[in-house]
């Protein structure tokens, strides 16, 4: 990685910084912001007070629709044409921003006060080349020069693009999602401003190149001596990279302080919860509740883990992990433990369109083989472009493997036509990521999850109807949601129903193809305990597709680290955490957000 | 890009043929005798009508008379119509007229489409917005006819501001008039796009990323806005003047424009299958074209899309 190495103006910014040394750089007092909607205005925003001094990271943490942003934005004069600022002030080097004139507040913008964006995505224009949306930053704050193009060129270097002068060159979608948010860092910095909202920079990122870009981010604007006003969710990223934090929920500042203080001596609820359900925190895998009480009898039963059959079961040497044997057998189901899944030497090769008709082959899933034993979770972790979700598919039987087989109960899924599919795909279910594109917005909840036991012709009317009253009570819904439609139920309510569907054909596995990435940490945490007891109480397998390893920590018996296509690691949970044996499982473990703070 | 461009126009000679094989059919079939209606429903000699036939092709069956037109158009002989002029002659006398009449109306749409369109965007549920809205959608609900003729009565009549109809050699300054009509339906289409396209990218997140770089307000909309709200509208553009190129005529006939529409009308009506076979076939090859320049116009502002 490429160090800031040209700091031209370091003298002006240190005089800056030495004369507002004991003066607040940005202070929000009393903030009120509403937005005007058919329905009435919404107050978003309310009595919000956060204070940055010169230099100085301050995290906002809180969930989705906490005001987090907004008040960020309000700071930037940047709230969306329907919100406006109905209360407080916000005084940026004393001036308030909220009475500056449209003109004042152009001016600051880029040069006094920068934005790095979250979604690197859709934060670039589409069609203009990255050189090109630099300069004009450049430019519109007076900053371009004579020779603006080496200034391009060394604006991207030093926000780690490597070869940029030639990298400037190219669009937005000739860049990876790493080199996009570096672009944007470079745009946000390329004026020196003071003060750098940086608005979950990172969290469309994988957490490896997270990790990086955070770290680049950190020695910048230590060098630059730049302020920054980190906006995120994650309350062990904004522990690790904040001095104070600002904690909000429901459009208030619940509690603020020293990052340490409040993350081992929370004292509002809300922050409490937070603190507790923070996956990065975490340090063991979810039990139920029936696990929890079984607890003293299983180190009783430690010493008799040998079975009859004479083969030893295994038993964690961590007391707080359940040894499966004292998991109850669910009548119906075969015995745990044996093997319900079995991948072997599974490869895809996708076809890629090159230049001049020409294809070439991409490797996406390349030679893999693990074997998922029944009632147990099993989870794939990895990077995007790595290949587990495509291992998902072709799990599923929604995509040809090129080569290799997937038995599922001994049977080959590849070949089965027909009956034989139809009765695996109501033995094997998935729940997908989205819960908002995973249901169909013209079917009410009761016909989505009837639709399953419709399509397979189980029960009658009667019957169907007594069923989606159950599955609605088993992912703790109440019955009443089966007349609402999705678009009245939140995120984390909508993935309870894609569970409920799932579950309605009693499979035996379950495919999670990253279930709970889209959810803020308390309904994520929510959500896994839900599947957690559910497996307890069914004898479900699950295939957990994820990015994540703090959710791994929590859900998952057993962990295929998957990097280009190959699985690098394979080993249980514990084993991967407490001793990684591959580099870049080392590497995944370092980037969680928070892991230090752990130690 | 050169691969695509070739390939694209390879794609030409199976839609020519077709084309021409199913216009052919479609005059071959349509009931009513071309000979009669030549001479007017009078009686003829019989020797005269079968001279007639034989000249014009009309004793040999459906595949011999086309395979005898597609030899002929080999050798870039498009045939005579009825009054025994060369086809091409025709068609050549009455496209530069079409052309101009599309390019006038064209120009029409594009220049106060996307100005109205681009304002009302940006002005979205203010008063000119809904005014513009109002006035586009009375012109689209409105038929061409009815507009044409009540332009021609206020503005050419009563005003006397144009002349009501066109002379024999079209100048521009008397196509104004029949350009406006023409292009005023898809006028009101291209403020909507424009609109909708505008209001759209006004909340795209490179637009509040632009504006915090500090980009003045003007900048943010003519270079980051208004470039990609142009690539529906440029789409929508090209196809029409494939569109247009084809001749109005309604349009060409309420103001007497003697361009391709008229010219087809009256081949239709007298049953002049090579007339006919010959317009309908280049304006094949003018509508395949106009969406080529679409496809490569349409890679020039996005540079996302890459042809191979």
């Amino acid at each position: 990685m490429t160090h800031v190495s040209h700091i031209n103006n370091a003298k002006s910014v240190d005089s800056k910084t030495a004369r507002d040394a004991d003066t607040p750089l940005l202070e929000i007092r009393d903030l009120a912001i509403t937005f005007d909607t058919s329905n009435g205005p919404v107050h978003a925003v309310r009595n919000a007070h956060l204070s940055i001094m010169p230099g100085e990271t301050v995290a906002i943490v809180g969930e989705s629709g906490s005001g987090k942003s907004t008040t960020a934005l309000a700071a930037i004069g940047l709230l969306p044409s329907n919100g406006r600022v109905s209360g407080g002030q916000i005084f940026f080097d004393g001036e308030d921003i909220t009475k500056a004139s449209s003109k004042r507040i152009v001016e600051l913008r880029g040069s006094s006060i920068g934005m790095v964006p979250q979604d690197p995505m859709s934060n670039l224009n589409p069609v203009w080349k990255i050189g090109f949306q630099v300069k004009e930053t450049l430019k519109a704050n007076g900053l371009a020069g004579a020779n603006s193009k080496e200034r391009v060129a060394e604006v991207l270097a030093e926000a780690g693009l490597p070869d940029a002068a030639a990298r400037a060159k190219q669009y937005p979608h000739e860049f990876s999602g790493g080199m996009r948010q570096r672009a944007l860092i470079a745009i946000g910095l390329a004026c020196r401003p003071r003060l750098l909202i940086a608005d979950e920079p990172t969290s469309a990122l994988d957490v490896t190149v997270q990790r990086q870009i955070l770290d680049h981010l950190d020695r910048m604007t230590t060098e630059l001596g730049t302020a920054v006003l980190l906006i995120t969710h994650d309350l062990g990223l904004a522990a690790e990279r904040a001095e104070k934090l600002v904690v909000m929920y429901k459009g208030q500042v619940v509690e603020s302080g020293p990052a340490l203080e409040i993350l081992r001596n929370p004292q509002h609820p809300y922050t409490q919860r937070l603190v507790n359900s923070a996956p990065s925190m975490a340090s063991q895998r979810l039990q139920s509740q029936k696990a929890k009480d079984a607890l003293a009898s299983a180190a009783a039963q430690t010493q008799e883990s040998v079975s009859a059959d004479g083969h030893s079961v295994p038993v964690a040497k961590d007391p707080m992990v359940v040894p499966s044997s004292v998991s109850p057998v669910i009548p119906g189901h075969a015995a745990k433990g044996e093997t319900i899944l079995e991948i072997k030497n599974l490869t895809k090769v996708f076809k890629l369109r090159g230049a001049l008709g020409k294809a070439t082959d991409f490797k996406a899933v390349d030679d893999i083989s693990f074997s998922v034993p029944r009632g147990s979770t099993t989870a794939i972790v990895g990077e995007s472009g790595s290949g587990k979700s495509t291992v998902a598919q072709m799990t599923l039987s929604l995509l040809a493997p090129t080569e290799g087989s997937i038995l599922f109960d001994g049977v080959e899924v590849n070949t089965l036509k027909g009956k034989a599919l139809f009765d695996f795909r109501r033995r094997v279910q998935p729940i997908f990521q989205d819960p908002y594109g995973s249901l169909d917005p013209m079917f009410n909840i009761y016909r989505t999850i009837e639709e399953p036991l419709k399509i397979h012709k189980i029960g009658d009317k009667k019957s169907r109807e007594k069923k989606v009253r159950e599955l609605l009570d088993q992912v703790s819904m109440p019955a009443s949601t089966m007349q609402r439609y999705p678009n009245e139920l939140s995120g984390g309510q909508r993935q309870r129903i894609a569970i409920a569907r799932a579950l309605a054909l009693n499979p035996d596995v379950i495919i999670c193809d990253e279930a709970v990435s889209a959810l803020d940490v308390l309904v994520q945490a929510q959500v896994l305990n839900l599947l957690n007891e559910l497996q307890e109480e069914l004898g479900l397998t699950y295939l957990f597709i994820t990015h994540d390893l703090a959710v791994v920590r929590q859900i998952a018996d057993n962990v295929c680290v998957m990097q280009h296509g190959r699985i690098v690691e394979t080993s249980s949970t514990d084993e991967v955490f407490n001793n990684p044996k591959q580099v870049y499982t080392q590497e995944l473990l370092n980037a969680i957000p928070g892991a230090s703070l752990l130690v | 890009m050169v691969m695509f461009t070739f390939r694209r126009f390879l794609q030409l000679i199976p839609v020519f043929f077709g084309a021409t094989l199913l216009v052919y059919f479609l005059v071959f079939a349509t009931p009513g005798d071309p000979i009669a209606a030549l001479s007017g429903g009078k009686p003829m000699a019989p020797a005269v009508e079968a001279a007639l036939r034989a000249q014009y092709n009309l004793d040999q069956p459906f595949w011999v008379q086309y395979g005898l037109y597609l030899k002929n158009l080999v050798t870039l002989n498009l045939g005579q119509t009825f009054s025994g002029q060369e086809v091409s002659a025709v068609i050549g006398r009455a496209y530069p007229v079409t052309a101009r009449l599309a390019v006038m109306a064209l120009a029409f749409e594009a220049i106060f489409g996307v100005f109205f369109g681009v304002i009302a965007g940006l002005r979205k549920g203010k008063l000119f917005d809904s005014t513009v809205l109002v006035a586009s959608l009375v012109v689209i609900a409105v038929p061409t006819f009815v507009l044409g003729f009540v332009l021609q009565l206020v503005i050419g009549v009563q005003l006397g501001w144009a002349k009501p109809t066109v002379s024999g050699t079209a100048p521009w300054n008397q196509l104004i008039l029949p350009a406006l009509v023409l292009g005023l339906v898809s006028l009101a289409y291209v403020i909507r796009l424009t609109r909708a396209s505008i209001s759209e990218n006004m909340n795209a997140d490179y637009v509040r990323t632009a504006t915090a770089k500090g980009l003045s307000r003007r900048r943010v909309v003519v270079v980051h806005i208004l470039r990609n709200s142009l690539i529906p509208v440029v789409t929508f553009l090209g196809a029409d003047l494939g569109g247009l190129m084809g001749g109005a005529i309604v349009t060409e006939g309420i103001f007497n424009v003697p361009g391709i529409g008229n010219l087809l009308y009256k081949a239709i009506l007298n049953g002049e299958t090579p007339t006919v076979v010959a317009v309908v076939g280049m304006l094949v090859i003018v509508f395949v074209l106009a969406n080529l320049v679409v496809d490569l116009l349409y890679a020039w502002l996005d540079p996302r899309i890459r042809y191979v």
